[in-house]
């Protein structure tokens, strides 16, 4: 009786994977004649730089996991086919799926970070705040970087306390205070925002609440009165939420959003009658994910990016050539190539890739350490020119790095959803760093003290 | 199960010994009424030899294992085993259903947290002690309603229990010190001077915490306490008509039960994760929870230890497999999808082959090696 | 005082929504005693369903047709493969398996459709109706008439058809069911085939207010307080249970939740259910049962 249930079991299995094997031929079918070889670790040849990936590819978040991994795998494999590797260094990868689940991400990190054949590991990117937070000291024990572009703990922007942990481009700080430096400018300069209402509709989670102070002191400081709502997870149901936004009539909203609440978020606004074009989305309600399921309900949508979507990069222009037409593409569907999520996997690549290449300057043109691959991240400077080499001039911002500054950037473009594509319809908007900086310190040196760690001392290592 | 004066010789307590074993020389002198050694002297120095390898054998695990296998298996092993236990005495042991582990579990790692950080100085395993307590006294109240709901609603209690306590801790910030970000992490982990903080560190702390509370929870199910709870999830209206106390029995296994997810929630906390954070211990993990006592073996001690293993090594041992069988040539995300099929389809077969759980498997499988023998000439 | 019936309204209807996923719940419930965990995965697996046929060109009337034949042979699949064989299996047993089988349809609905999001249109415009007093949309009022009429079918189904009558006689007494010669396993079938229409209903309105993707099956964890007020078994409960936790919970996040800080819908009807059953241990329409001594 077992052998027949398994039986049935297989052929259930096998009638699945047709069916997938067919959806992913056809959609192949129309991008390149050749049979699409989706490669999930690179070429194991000798000795090569290694970045693990702790992907996600199933479950809830899977849309973004997909397209941010396949971006970053899409940069390396140009790297390694357009330029033989980083100065004749190869880079390789392997993928082990988190789910987006704490303790698998942690137990992909234990699997993975001894390397891979000899190929020792330059950084880890797991793309999620809780593996970030369980892996923080585990990380900076083992001597690994973590990098948490776009997100992360705000106070590892302190690189005194975090020597190894990198929240490239952008941390939730930053997002606010640019969000609410653009809103002045719409509303004709920031002493135009007293008297204001805005609200902040956000996720109900850690990461939803993380910039509630920071907002209550632009509010204080600007003189706009701001209102914090909250969206109990997962966010499929948020009448009471938009019916309190209506009594309260705000002019502006900001969107904390994660997940299915993000369309639902717009559905509902259009549903009260809030005009849509006066929602902003933070840097995780910014894709196309977010807005598809909305449909109509979502043109005139705004939302911040650091990484716009789109084709017209010099770089992806590149990706096009080497990889993409070689059949090497890491997407199932190629229409998703250019989509945010995949963009953001490609400006990942490029830190990433970059900091190896820094590093190589110090230490030679061979495979690094993590401990060596950190000086390199420590010190990336990608200003005007090298982003012109690089070929991403309007899809990555000027960074630069510092022991104190691990986040480099905090500047973000606006973009607007017009029902098919997000459009650019602003340059890259600085928060105001200077005033974000006194609370970061005040975090980390709490977390110092507590943990007992010791505060580098950023010049004197720079003498060294 | 030693017979110090054996009356009947034919009584055996040993289910697996074949009825016609050769009887020793003392079984024969029943009638001579004579204190005799008990025959089973032999067994209990193997017994108690086995016991002593084995315990040496756990305690010198992290000289023979990688950190990996330390860090990554074993820790985690162990606190899911031991919230499993906890979970087993509500609802494997007394019947009474309950979906709230992770809740408890988290207030044991908030709670232990809490009192380790504003009460400077107190011992790490009193501040779990302490975080087991209060976990114990608030599984203690949503455990309340089982005194006058009965059957399957009774999981709402604990369901409101698992939403609860999520929303309290992402909402009030006393709870994780006021941190922006409400995660909280774990302080340096050192019991009576000895520095915990390598995985061999974590691994020690986590067999020391479960062991004894597993030994203790063996003794509980197999006294008095552990007759009541069978009593009353068997047959809770005779059993009070004969005097078992049903009431009392419900709240102790609710609040020892909880007490014990509370300890677990602490050591994931602290010796696994480093770190909690509010939506981490939540529906999903009480579920996992549940998923680990059904498929180890409801009402049972070491069920929850096979449960964790294989609900932690499955998905690793099966993600090593497929790699090494399709590797690079299969889409990623499709390889991953299978996976999780097979698993779910896994855990149904194994639920269609043996009900009861998989310590029942290994039982069985377990009697059939002792009732093995060589022939005879 | 307007403003007070708008959250009422919108909290009904909210609860309208709720409805329609645990009919789901009590249609299995009702006919073999499990709760079936894997009802959100069939909810999604069915809006998977429509929505890609429904890309692939199809008109909605067909798609629905086809989708509606797929659900019913992935109900009947499940009755006989997972369910039959664990007749005899204690209620936790059965319960893990439907949790297990909630892991199989989840892992075979991205390996067949993918991760992609999509969007859901009906036509039937979301926007509020001018000139009623309290906004109501179109989509809304079809969704109530939807919901209605679906609930309206299963009491016909189970008041005049001979399946729903054996239904009935099932969830009463399965053994006499058997005595007068009832066939279970048909039965069964007609129930789970049943539970798949109601996922398909309830995925192609959920799927056209939120968005067709993964998180779409956690729509059931609103149902779960609907089922436990309204009782297990019973239509009219379930109605009942999903108009008092929609309202109530509307209610409580707006007046009360956004003094202390808001984000109390999470658990509030939760806690309303713990109530009511402290107040009525069997539910408010479920059936008394006689405990065994």
């Amino acid at each position: 009786m077992l052998r027949s249930r398994v039986s049935t079991y297989a052929s259930i299995l096998s009638a699945a994977l047709l069916a997938s094997a067919c959806r992913s031929n056809s959609e192949n079918a129309a991008a390149s004649g050749a049979a699409p070889t989706i490669a999930s670790s690179g070429p194991v040849v000798g000795k090569e730089q290694y970045f693990p990936l702790q992907s996600y590819r199933v479950g809830p978040y899977a849309a973004g996991g997909s397209g941010f991994f396949g971006g970053f795998i899409d940069y390396m494999q140009l790297v390694n086919i357009r330029d033989g590797g980083v100065n004749g260094v190869k880079l390789t990868w392997s993928e082990c799926e988190t789910e987006y689940v704490v303790e698998r991400g942690v137990e992909c990190y234990e699997r993975l970070k001894g390397g891979l054949n000899g190929a020792p590991v330059a950084a880890m990117n797991p793309l999620s705040v809780g593996i970030a937070y369980a892996t923080i000291d585990r990380q900076t024990a083992d001597k690994i970087p973590l990098i948490t572009i776009n997100h992360g703990r705000t106070d590892s922007t302190d690189g005194r306390v975090f020597p190894y942990v990198f929240p490239l481009s952008l941390n939730p700080y930053s997002e606010i205070s640019a969000i609410i430096n653009y809103i002045g400018e719409r509303e004709g300069g920031l002493d135009h925002l007293s008297g204001k209402k805005i609200a902040v509709l956000y996720h109900g989670s850690p990461y939803g609440k993380e910039t509630q102070p920071i907002a209550e002191l632009l509010a204080k400081k600007y003189g706009f009165g701001v209102t914090h709502i909250e969206v109990p997870h997962p966010g499929t149901e948020q009448e009471s939420q938009w019916l309190q936004i209506k009594r309260l009539a705000p002019n502006w909203i900001i969107l904390r959003g994660w997940g299915i609440m993000n369309p639902v978020a717009i559905k509902t606004a259009a549903k009260i009658g809030f005009p849509v074009d006066h929602i902003i989305g933070n840097i995780w309600s910014n894709s196309e994910e977010d807005v598809i399921p909305a449909g109509p309900a979502a043109v005139g949508y705004i939302a911040i990016t650091t990484h716009p979507s789109g084709r017209d990069f010099p770089v992806l222009s590149e990706v096009d050539k080497y990889v993409l037409s070689a059949g090497k593409g890491n997407m199932a569907d190629p229409k998703r190539v250019g989509t945010g999520y995949y963009n953001l996997g490609i400006n990942n690549g490029i830190l990433n890739i970059e900091a190896v290449r820094v590093a190589q300057t110090k230490f030679g043109n061979v495979p690094l350490t993590g401990e060596q691959v950190r000086w390199g991240f420590e010190h990336i400077n990608i200003d005007g020119n090298r982003l012109k080499e690089l070929g991403a001039v309007g899809l990555l911002q000027p960074i630069k790095v510092t022991c104190q500054d691990h986040e480099g950037g905090g500047a973000v473009r606006f973009v607007q959803w017009d029902g098919t594509q997000f459009k650019r319809i602003s340059d890259w908007v600085k928060a105001d760093r200077a005033l974000l900086r006194p609370i970061i310190e005040d975090s980390s040196t709490k977390y110092a003290k507590e943990k007992g760690l010791s505060i580098r001392d950023c010049d004197g290592e720079a003498k060294l | 199960m030693s017979s110090e004066m054996t009356v009947w010789p034919s009584q055996s307590r040993d289910p697996a010994a074949p009825a016609s074993a050769p009887v020793g020389k003392s079984e024969n002198s029943s009638h001579h009424a004579r204190i005799r050694v008990p025959r089973s002297v032999p067994r209990a120095v193997a017994r108690g030899a086995a016991i002593v390898v084995v315990a040496a054998l756990l305690v010198s695990l992290p000289l023979l294992v990688t950190d990996y296998v330390l860090s990554a298996i074993l820790v985690p092993v162990l606190a899911l085993a031991l919230a499993g236990i906890g979970q087993n005495f509500i609802t494997g042991y007394a019947g009474q259903l309950s979906v709230g582990s992770a809740a408890f579990m988290s207030v044991g790692a908030f709670a232990t947290y809490d009192a380790s950080s504003h009460l400077h100085g107190l011992p790490l395993l009193a501040s779990f002690a302490f975080g087991g307590f209060v976990a114990g006294v608030v599984g203690l109240f949503f455990g309340l309603p089982s005194l006058r709901i009965r059957g399957f609603y009774l999981v709402v209690s604990t369901l409101a229990a698992q939403f609860f306590v999520v929303w309290l801790f992402t909402k009030v910030g006393w709870f994780s010190d006021y941190s922006a970000s409400g995660v909280i992490t774990a302080p340096k982990l050192s019991v009576a001077g000895f520095d915990l903080s390598s995985p061999g560190g974590h691994y020690w702390l986590s067999l020391f915490v479960v062991a004894p509370l597993t030994v203790l929870g063996r003794n509980l199910v197999r006294g008095r306490l552990g007759r009541s709870w069978m009593a009353v999830r068997d047959m809770e209206t005779a059993a009070a008509v004969v005097g078992v106390r049903t009431e009392q029995a419900k709240l102790l296994a609710f609040g020892i039960g909880s007490f014990y997810c509370g300890v677990a929630g602490a050591l994931w906390a602290f010796a696994y994760l480093g770190t909690v954070e509010p939506h981490g211990l939540d529906l999903d993990r009480s579920f996992q929870v549940l998923f680990i006592v059904i498929l180890g073996g409801l009402g049972s001690i070491a069920g929850p230890f096979v449960g964790a293993a294989f609900v932690i090594l499955f998905p690793v041992a099966l993600d090593r497999l497929g790699s090494v069988l399709v590797g690079g040539s299969v889409d990623a995300g499709l390889l991953q999808n299978v996976e999780k099929i097979i698993f779910g389809a896994l855990v149904i077969l194994l639920l269609i082959k043996q009900p009861a759980g998989m310590a029942r498997l290994l039982q069985i499988a377990w009697l059939r090696i002792g009732r093995w023998r060589p022939r005879q000439a | 005082m307007a403003f007070f019936f708008e959250v009422l309204i919108g909290g009904l209807l909210a609860g309208v929504m709720y409805t329609m996923v645990a009919l789901g719940f009590v249609l299995i419930y009702k006919a073999s005693g499990v709760f079936n965990f894997a009802q959100g995965s069939m909810v999604l697996f069915a809006a998977l369903t429509l929505v890609t046929l429904l890309e692939r060109g199809l008109a909605l009337p067909w798609a629905l047709a086809a989708s509606a034949g797929v659900m019913l042979v992935v109900a009947v699949a499940i009755e006989r493969v997972v369910l039959r064989p664990l007749v005899h299996a204690p209620p936790m047993a059965l319960f893990l398996a439907t949790l297990g089988l909630a892991f199989v349809l989840e892992g075979l609905a991205q390996l067949v459709y993918g991760t992609q999001v999509h969007g859901l249109e009906l036509g039937i415009s979301d926007a509020p109706i001018h000139g009623l007093p309290i906004e109501i949309s179109k989509f809304d009022l079809f969704s109530a008439g939807v919901a209605a009429a679906l609930v309206a079918a299963i009491g016909i189904l189970f008041q005049t058809t001979r399946a729903g009558v054996g239904l009935r006689a099932v969830a009463d007494d399965p053994l006499a069911a058997v005595a007068v010669g009832l066939d279970l396993s048909r039965l069964w079938a007609i129930a789970w085939g049943g539970a798949g229409l109601v996922a398909l209903v309830a995925g192609l309105l959920w799927g056209a207010r939120v968005g067709v993707q993964f998180s779409l099956s956690l729509v059931v964890l609103k149902a779960l307080p609907v089922l436990i007020i309204g009782g297990f078994s019973s239509i009219g409960g379930v109605i009942a249970g999903g108009l008092i936790v929609g309202a109530s919970e509307k209610l409580a996040e707006v007046y009360v939740g956004s003094h202390i800080g808001g984000g109390i819908e999470s658990w509030f009807p939760y806690v309303l259910a713990v109530g009511f059953l402290l107040a009525r241990p069997t539910g408010l329409f479920g059936e008394r049962r006689v405990e065994r001594v």
